[in-house]
């Protein structure tokens, strides 16, 4: 059985130049799997992310037929029962980490706050393990991030200890939202390879949201396009160099290349038959 | 000329045991119209340089010159900010909260003293392909890639002369990424500017810059052309890694 199953999923926003529809009817559903989601900028992926744990900001609207997580509809559960699922079953690595991380705590107390939440034990044991979590995400020097504020750590440090904080509960699914993005290559595979262990070892369902369609086709099982709110196309995350739809091969023609030199990269050229195609299930 | 010049430069935070060195002794040297890029670890250094050269990261020894004129200090005075101009790596943070794209734009092409701001407005959101449509947007209302444009767009309201761009297009789709490098092109060889570029992809560096430095635990352990980048000819162990790591095209 799918761990998410989504049905008809919207996302609403009431403007000064009228209701404007983030995410127009998507569909699919997660197993224990690495699925990605990639599209160009403002296609939707972030919110279709959020919406899921029901944190789009009013005056968002959230509308869908069900959000199933193991046959449970999340719309329908109170405020309360849904912070529970955030704390414990669905975890999201947010797209903007240092804003997610409050900026008055050091990085060791909010690291420790959150195990103690979700484990018992002394404070001497929380410290430990959450030293423990900042070196398993390749930190260096631990010990001196612990005392750090979050102003006070690189981007790419922001992410990692983000991505430690949200796996602490021992989620089912984990949704990561560019959660590489600001690592340099070598230490973003560490990171995926901790996510990947996950995956495989405890059956976590992965939703993995990335620009880099390199990286996704390389680490997830299966890629979302998502263009204008809608799902243009899915596939096999190892075929997704050869994907049908224009505006996958537009995303990766437009790939700066180290065997390929040349002034101008190619840009997309967007057709208006993109957007008003049905959205296809994932 | 030489537009930016470093040397030797030590940047460090905080003190005694909390004290953190995060730039040990680094050098490179920018020529003018020339685009030089910055690539490494997370936690090497590579944005307290820009942050260094800009005035915010107050702790620093060493020379650092623009345009032939060495800066002391954390002191930064208006004319710096009509030459240099900085494109953050976090477009969350960069962006005050409460104001419209329009008034980041408008304000700043204000404190630069330019006229002509309604239109210069419309100019830089075409130019960085966000169209009038968002003009009277709030940040909470645009999507990572979007204010990244607007970020984009504020830094080149002044008309500067070099440009430190920290992870420009990390937080951009691949498609708004190709026309924000495309753009960054045209700039320079349009204006003769210069950019001091950090990004963690190597295939963007080779792509932008003509010369790079690797960074490591705040040193720059290589300094090397990107044709010697894409032949894969780097001679640091460590700039070797980088590159086999970096995911390869199918
Ligand atoms: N509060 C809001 N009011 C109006 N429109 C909004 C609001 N929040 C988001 N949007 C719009 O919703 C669309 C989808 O945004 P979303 O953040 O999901 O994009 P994304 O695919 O994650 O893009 P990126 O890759 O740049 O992060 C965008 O066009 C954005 O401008
Ligand atoms: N305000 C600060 N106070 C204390 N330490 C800091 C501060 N800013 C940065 N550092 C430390 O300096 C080191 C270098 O950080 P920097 O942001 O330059 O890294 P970076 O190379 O840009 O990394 P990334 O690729 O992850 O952005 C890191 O160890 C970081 O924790
Ligand atoms: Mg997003
Ligand atoms: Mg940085």
């Amino acid at each position: 059985m799918s761990l998410l199953d989504i049905e008809d999923l919207w996302v609403r926003f009431p403007t000064r130049q009228g209701v404007f529809d983030a995410v127009r009817g998507v569909s699919f559903s997660l197993g224990r799997e690495r699925l990605g989601i990639v599209g160009e900028s403002g296609s939707g992926k972030s919110m279709t992310g959020r919406a899921i744990l029901r944190l789009i900001r009013k005056p968002g609207i959230v509308e869908a037929s069900h959000v199933n997580l193991e046959g449970r509809d999340l719309l329908k559960l109170s405020e309360r029962e849904m912070r529970e699922v955030r704390g414990k079953q669905i975890s999201m690595v947010m797209q903007d980490p240092k804003f997610s991380l409050n900026p008055v705590v050091t990085v060791g107390e909010q690291l420790m706050e959150a195990y103690l939440q979700h484990n018992s034990g002394s404070k001497s044991r929380a410290r430990k393990m959450a030293i423990e979590m900042l070196e398993n995400v390749s930190i260096r020097d631990a010990e001196r991030v612990m005392r750090a504020y979050p102003h006070e750590v690189s981007g790419g440090m922001g992410q990692r200890i983000m991505i430690a904080m949200m796996l602490i509960p021992n989620p089912k699914i984990l949704i990561a939202d560019e959660p590489t993005s600001a690592l340099d290559v070598s230490v973003q595979r560490q990171v995926l390879n901790i996510m990947d262990g996950l995956v495989k070892e405890r059956g976590m369902g992965l939703i993995f949201i990335s620009h880099d369609l390199n990286l996704v086709s390389e680490f997830c099982d299966r890629v979302l396009i998502m263009y204008s709110g809608r799902i243009v196309e899915v596939c096999e995350a190892n075929k997704l160099h050869q994907a049908q739809h224009p505006y996958t091969q537009g995303l990766l023609n437009s790939l700066p290349r180290l065997d390929d030199k040349r002034t101008h990269l190619s840009v997309l050229t967007r057709d208006p038959s993109w957007s008003n195609a049905p959205s296809v299930r994932g | 000329m030489t537009a930016l010049e470093i040397r030797d430069l030590d940047v460090w935070f905080g003190h005694a045991h909390d004290r953190v060195d995060a730039v040990k002794g680094a050098n490179l040297s920018v020529m003018q119209g020339e685009s030089f890029g910055l690539v490494g670890e997370s936690g090497s250094g590579k944005s307290t340089i820009l942050r260094a050269i800009t005035g915010l990261a107050p702790q620093w020894s060493g020379t650092i010159e623009v345009e032939g004129q060495t800066l002391s200090g954390a002191k930064r005075d208006r004319a710096f900010f009509r030459t240099v101009q900085m494109v953050f790596q976090d477009p969350y943070a960069s962006l005050h909260p409460r104001h419209t794209v329009d008034q980041v734009l408008s304000e700043t092409l204000h404190l630069h003293g330019l006229d002509n701001i309604d239109k210069r407005v419309a100019g830089l959101l075409d130019d960085v392909g966000l169209g009038q449509r968002f003009r009277f947007r709030y940040p909470h209302q645009l999507s990572g890639g979007q204010r990244q444009r607007v970020a984009i767009a504020r830094a080149l309201a002044g008309e500067p002369d070099i440009l430190l761009l920290d992870e420009p297009t990390s937080a951009l789709d691949v498609s708004v990424q190709a026309e924000v490098l495309n753009l960054l092109a045209d700039l320079r060889t349009k204006h003769g500017l210069t950019y001091l570029m950090v990004s963690h992809d190597l295939p963007v560096i080779a792509h932008m810059c003509d010369q790079l430095a690797v960074m490591r635990n705040g040193e720059i352990v290589e300094v090397m052309s990107s044709a010697t980048l894409r032949m894969g000819n780097p001679r640091h162990e460590y700039s070797q890694e980088l590159l086999r790591a970096s995911v390869a095209p199918q």
